[in-house]
């Protein structure tokens, strides 16, 4: 990637300085891209030791509930803030979008260097969290990722509170400016004939994402922000004491919490619909409504917040409206779901890995979206609510959905990005040790749920016991997969076999094809003319 | 990149940048649209104030309990002085609470309140309550905090409250705010 034609006109950095002060989105993408291994190592770690203390009843790891908490916390922060965003939005879509529109680069380059280098320092400060004081003589926080007042102002009076606050703070501002780097460069630098109607979909994804970020991102930064101020400067916005409430933190926090999770899957929606296409040979079925059902999605995920809070005394007729906008979501993600059925329909399919990953995104977050429809009622939530019930549905779609879509995406584009084929079939054993093992994993939770075992606690009852050893060892199984997807990529880089511009045959039809790989450092010297 | 080009990225990134800002602004006015909200709804069981009882009495009776409680820095006695009562729906009634301060200081208080069910809230209307303003209490001091309320007749129509047969009206008296410290303190005193 170094030495490269273009070297003698353009200014070509080199060493740490290449790194550090990088303004290249492809170097970018891929400092995204490590940190996103390093979160999911660090959160997946701690995922095991949730499972080995679940493994079975009384406490076997752990020193207190408090620990535990504070392991389950850090692991849904990392997961989301730390891994899936920094995959799938900054690294996929820093690497994809330009090359994608036919763009030279981000519309702001330097901006896209500082949205990057707020988030080693945000994780930083997250992981220092776990070791000062929280509540009263013990260390770090244990208040769930949803941070809810008064847990998280006078429950943990310590500075661990305060340091998770300002780590979201500094990952909110990252993904902010990132999303604004993004929303300029997909409406201003498009190659020229290129139409908003023929943007990839991954582009789409990724536009929509940014948009909701835009939109949902502020308001968690004002809600952590009265807590903040809650918690050091004596306000009462949550403080009944001095006239506010805390259920008012509930609503602002899922009014950003329920558009993350359309964060978090809207871009694997975009590449799973490239890669199915590719792989079966056809176009996508139903491009315009597969777009617009994104769109949909991210508008209607900004109205069924409460869903997320039907226990917190809200009227009957409020759980109904929040109920049918809730089941409104299933209609555009029907659509898509069936589109990308419809585009399977009679192609000539081919089971690489990227395609494997991306029929096992389908079927698990199909699985994952039926629970959500379940979870939707407020009378079965009630039953249900902060149960392992809802533990299973959310990593369905999440650990399962976006995680998926995410390998989906790395087996897909790897030899684009690195120029080096990857070996076919540790890529299928990696595929099916992580199926088989979260399937073990998150399955029989829906089991525990419906019993009644309820999520954040770190022993439990006897009658228990079965369905969470059976859970424990499939997420060893998931860890031990990790290892497995380390040493293909080990063994990729080791084997340097070199990959054609355009591996996958005609089924890939995207801009990114047609540059070399892994690109010339800086790509579309001449803008290419798109005709479609 | 031409210039033009930086100047259309530039309007586009700080059109969307100025939509941030609005947002973090929307987040804020929440706070008082929220409140606003919760009493004009009787949203979470926030009850009603009412100028003067002009509505028609029902026949029929309605079971109003009484709860009170104080937050753990609060150093009063705070008990109802009726466990309940049965009212007639519309009818004006007087209850009475009964606080005493157990310090050698005085303590300025200020109580929230809700009914629950919840959505009774909105027709539960207070026509003076000790809980529209601070109380405060001298060293040692008994006093007597009556509410005058009554429940709205539509209570009996409306379809989701109408199977209601029992309202319990709940207040917690907290220190205010100011005075935490050095009620705290205090507390640390009584106990030794």
């Amino acid at each position: 990637m170094s030495a490269n034609a273009h070297a003698v006109d353009h200014h070509t950095p080199t060493g740490w300085k290449r790194w550090l002060m990088s303004t290249n989105h492809k170097d970018i993408g891929t400092l995204y891209l490590i940190f996103a291994l390093v979160g999911g190592i660090i959160g997946g770690v701690m995922s095991m030791m949730i499972r080995y203390e679940l493994l079975e009843p009384t406490m076997n790891y752990f020193p207190s509930g408090h620990e535990f908490n504070v392991a389950v916390t850090a692991h849904g922060l990392i997961m989301i803030f730390f891994m899936i965003m920094p995959a799938l939005f900054g690294g996929f879509g820093n690497w994809m979008v330009p090359l994608m529109i036919g763009a030279p680069d981000m519309a702001f380059p330097r901006m896209n260097n500082i949205s990057f280098w707020l988030l080693p320092a945000a994780l930083t400060l997250l992981v220092l969290s776990m070791f000062v004081e929280g509540p009263a003589g013990q260390n770090g926080v244990g208040g769930g990722w949803t941070m809810y007042a008064p847990l998280s102002t006078s429950g943990q009076p310590g500075p661990a509170m305060d340091f998770a606050i300002l780590s979201l703070h500094l990952a909110g501002a990252s993904s902010i400016l990132g999303s604004i780097n993004f929303i300029t460069t997909i409406f201003n630098m498009r190659a020229p004939g290129m139409t908003m109607h023929k943007m990839p979909l991954f582009v789409w994804s990724i536009l929509i994402t940014a948009f909701l970020l835009v939109l949902a991102l502020p308001v968690l930064a004002g809600a952590i922000t009265m807590l903040l101020t809650d918690r050091n400067f004596g306000t009462s916005f949550f403080d009944p004491a001095g006239g506010g409430d805390p259920v008012l933190f509930q609503h602002l926090f899922w009014f950003f919490g329920h558009p993350e999770v359309y964060i978090i899957i809207l871009p694997a929606f975009g590449l799973i619909s490239h890669i199915v296409s590719t792989f079966s040979r056809k176009p996508v079925f139903g491009y315009l409504g597969m777009a617009y059902a994104m769109a949909a999605i991210g508008a209607v995920g900004f109205v069924v917040w409460a869903h997320h809070m039907y226990t917190s005394g809200i009227s009957v007729n409020t759980q109904a409206y929040f109920l049918g906008a809730t089941l409104v979501i299933a209609v555009p993600t029907g659509v898509k779901v069936f589109s990308w059925i419809a585009t399977m329909w009679g192609g000539s399919i081919r089971f690489t890995v990227p395609m494997v990953w991306a029929i096992g995104f389908i079927f698990l977050f199909t699985v994952g979206g039926v629970t959500g429809v379940v979870l939707a009622n407020p009378g079965i939530d009630r039953a249900m609510h902060d149960t392992y019930y809802v533990v299973a549905h959310f990593h369905y779609v999440l650990s399962m959905g976006a995680v998926f879509g995410l390998f989906a995406g790395w087996y897909y584009w790897f030899p684009k990005m690195s120029g080096y084929m990857y070996n076919e079939t540790i890529g299928h054993i990696h595929f099916w040790v992580t199926f088989i093992g979260v399937n073990l994993a998150f399955f029989p939770q829906h089991f525990l749920g419906i019993a009644g075992m309820p999520r954040r606690i770190a022993d439990y009852p006897d009658s228990y016991a079965a369905w969470n050893y059976v859970s424990s060892i499939g997420a060893f199984m998931g860890g031990f997969a990790v290892l497995i997807f380390i040493f293909g990529v080990i063994l990729a880089f080791m084997k340097k076999e070199k990959a054609a511009a355009n591996p996958w045959g005609e089924g890939a039809t995207t801009l990114e094809w047609s540059v070399s790989s892994p690109p010339a450092f800086h790509s579309y010297d001449n803008l290419p003319r798109f005709k479609g | 990149m031409a210039g033009s080009g930086e100047k259309k990225n530039n309007v586009v990134a700080l059109s969307v940048a100025g939509f941030v800002v609005a947002m973090v602004g929307m987040a804020y006015a929440a706070v008082p649209l929220y409140k606003i909200f919760c009493q004009v709804t009787g949203y979470g069981g926030t009850t009603q104030v009412a100028k003067k009882n002009e509505g028609v009495v029902l026949g029929k009776t309605i079971v109003i309990r009484f709860d009170a409680n104080v937050s753990k820095d609060m150093p009063w006695k705070f008990r109802p002085v009726q466990e309940k009562m049965v009212v007639k729906i519309g009818e004006n009634r007087l209850a009475h609470y009964k606080a005493v301060n157990l310090t050698d200081k005085e303590v300025t208080g200020t109580a929230t309140f809700n009914v629950t069910p919840l959505v009774a809230g909105s027709y539960f209307n207070k026509i003076a309550c000790f809980c529209f303003t601070k109380q405060t209490l001298k060293p040692g001091e008994t006093a007597d905090m009556p509410v005058s309320f009554y429940v709205d007749p539509e209570i009996a129509t409306d379809p989701e409250t109408s199977m209601i047969r029992e309202i319990t009206l709940s207040y917690t008296f907290f220190p205010v705010k100011e005075d935490v410290q050095t009620v705290a303190g205090t507390i640390d005193k009584v106990q030794r």
